[in-house]
């Protein structure tokens, strides 16, 4: 009775395991499915490569590319504002904080990390928003203020993962970078940091992951023009703001061809993926 | 170390004034936390301050109509979806843990299979598994948009989450636990069940909370399976009406641009939320670190 309740229970572990290879195949397979025949039809290049989107002439056009490279321009600006400030944070965290204050820190970048997209959305929307039509004119929902908003998002999954990275590089070489007559940051930014190096990459690739899939807070700030990046006080649309507005209302070819926006940025993903555990394995 | 180390004020000083580079590395790092800081501190308080004189009475009120913006229908249906959403990832993803940890032999190919699979579904954006789910549940399974579709959704999202957490807690059990439990004549089951797993528990439920905090903020994953429908599930059927949750609620009064009051009142309720979530999941985590 007792073996048998065993082996019973054993099967169910074992089920439970495979239902993420069984997520993993069915999302897969349902993008797919739905994606690939319509940029078969469309023409995978006009698809991919094609500078307009409109979904509602006759002949409709379905071209991404503003699309792609609006995400790109977007995570880019987000890397360049949020990367550079995560880093010097998780410097700050792991080699000055005195204890008490990283008591109040840790938890308070948790908190940033923490908090709904669409609450980051809504702060873009009354604050950064604002403040960029003040400063350079135009309407405020713009490339940059996007990548401001972005940048900002992904900073505490940078200066997290960062911090973990520093932490990992042994006391001893920061005490050799000092007895080679180097200053506290000197042995910080030219011996620690180069040995973090995978770690905070693998940092990197984790925002920018965060970054291009990000969704809500975008679209909010964003303006969502869907032709061409003009410029960085111009409106952009994204690929994940593509899907999620037209989803709505969209009708056969057109709502095929939102899947197939999905399926590209699913790809995109599965990319920064293969880099993350690529740079895992390097660090492990 | 630390006395070694400790050098006053003025030598500090003066080590800077030799090497300006230092100097400069040194304000960078500063600036950066103060901004990074300062950035939450602003975002939080910028919200409170607005937010806080709009919570007003009738944004509680039980029915939502247009002309109360009522939060209240859309805060019970946040419950009601987490508490499903749970219900269905969390024994899933402890099992799973339980898997890996306990069954699985070491060097099992399926291992680095499940965790491949885990890594990419937690890397996959919430509007691919919104996608997902309008694609399946709500048009393949023909469940419509509906509670169930949204729970089904949110518990695949956080189910790399709470096994991952799950998975560490299991590990951090010391092995003498279990050979203990097995010289006592115990079978593995019942090892598993009575002494690995209460073990665990602050960690696997940390690893809940967390999961939790993803299902309250989500918004993006939930519009096109969940939908938008600011009423409360009745009848027997409820499971299969549309609701929307706090987050999608927050959206849909920010995209309307006539709410803004509210959705300042709204964001400090989710703010609030969060912060709740947050400092008990730490908390929990201090007490694992204690025991």
């Amino acid at each position: 009775m007792t073996k048998y309740k065993e082996s019973i229970m054993k099967a169910i572990f074992f089920a439970a395991a495979c239902t993420s290879i069984l997520a993993v195949a069915l999302i897969c397979l349902f993008l797919f499915i739905n994606g690939i025949p319509a940029m078969a039809k469309i023409g995978i290049f006009d698809f991919l490569l094609g500078t307009t989107w409109k979904p509602n002439n006759t002949p409709p056009s379905f071209g991404i590319l503003p699309m792609i490279l609006g995400s790109i321009y977007v995570t880019a600006g987000a890397a360049v504002i949020g990367v550079p400030i995560g880093i010097l944070t998780a410097v700050f965290m792991a080699r000055y904080c005195p204890k008490r204050l990283y008591r109040i820190l840790k938890p308070a970048i948790n908190l940033l990390a923490g908090i709904p997209s669409i609450v980051y959305g809504f702060f873009g929307l009354v604050v950064i928003v604002p403040f960029i039509r003040d400063t350079f004119g135009g309407t405020g929902s713009s490339m940059l203020t996007a990548s401001i908003l972005l940048g900002i998002m992904i900073l505490p999954t940078i200066a997290g993962v960062s911090e973990s990275a520093i932490r990992a590089v042994p006391q001893s070489y920061y005490e050799g970078g000092l007895a080679l007559g180097a200053s506290h940051e000197r042995s910080i930014f030219f011996v620690m940091l180069p040995a973090a190096k995978s770690g905070i990459m693998a940092a990197v690739v984790l925002g920018i992951g965060r970054a291009i899939g990000e969704t809500m807070a975008v679209i909010m700030v964003a303006g969502n023009q869907a032709r061409m990046p003009a410029g960085l006080l111009k409106g952009v649309r994204t690929l994940t703001a593509n899907i999620i507005i037209e989803m709505g209302y969209a009708a056969e070819l057109h709502r095929e061809a939102l899947i197939a926006t999905a399926v590209v940025l699913f790809v995109f993903i599965l990319i920064i993926n293969l880099l993350l555990s690529l740079l895992k394995r390097r660090t492990g | 170390m630390e006395c070694i180390n400790k050098r006053s004020f003025g030598q500090k000083l003066k080590a800077y004034k030799r090497s300006p580079l230092s100097l400069a590395l040194f304000l960078l790092v500063l600036v950066s936390t103060i901004l990074t800081i300062g950035i939450l501190l602003f975002l939080i308080g910028y919200i409170m301050i607005r937010g806080i004189p709009n919570i007003k009475p009738e944004l509680f009120q039980w029915e939502y109509n247009t002309l109360n913006v009522s939060l209240m229908p859309a805060l019970i249906n946040t419950v009601i979806m987490t508490f499903i959403s749970l219900l269905i990832a969390v024994p899933i993803a402890v099992f799973s843990a339980i898997y890996l940890v306990e069954y699985a032999k070491r060097g099992n190919r399926l291992v680095g299979i499940i965790r491949i699979t885990a890594e990419t579904l937690s890397g996959i954006p919430s509007i691919v598994y919104g996608l997902f789910g309008l694609l399946f549940f709500v048009t393949a399974l023909g469940w419509g948009m509906s509670l169930l579709a949204g729970a089904f959704t949110l518990s695949i999202m956080i189910l790399p989450l709470v096994m991952r957490t799950a998975e560490e807690a299991l590990k951090a059990v010391p092995d003498s636990y279990r050979e203990g439990s097995y010289g006592l004549g115990a079978g593995k089951l019942r090892t598993v069940f009575r002494i690995v797993l209460p073990s665990a528990m602050p960690g696997i439920l940390a690893g809940v909370i967390l999961g939790i905090g993803r299902i309250v903020g989500e918004s993006a994953a939930l519009i096109y399976t969940a939908g938008t429908v600011a009423e409360i599930p009745k009848g027997r059927d409820f499971l299969f009406d549309s609701t929307r949750t706090l987050s999608v609620h927050m959206y849909a009064l920010t995209s309307e641009g006539l709410y803004v009051k509210q959705s300042y009142a709204t964001a400090v309720i989710l703010l609030f939320i969060v912060v709740l979530i947050n400092w008990f999941s730490g908390y929990i985590a201090k007490k694992l670190s204690k025991a």
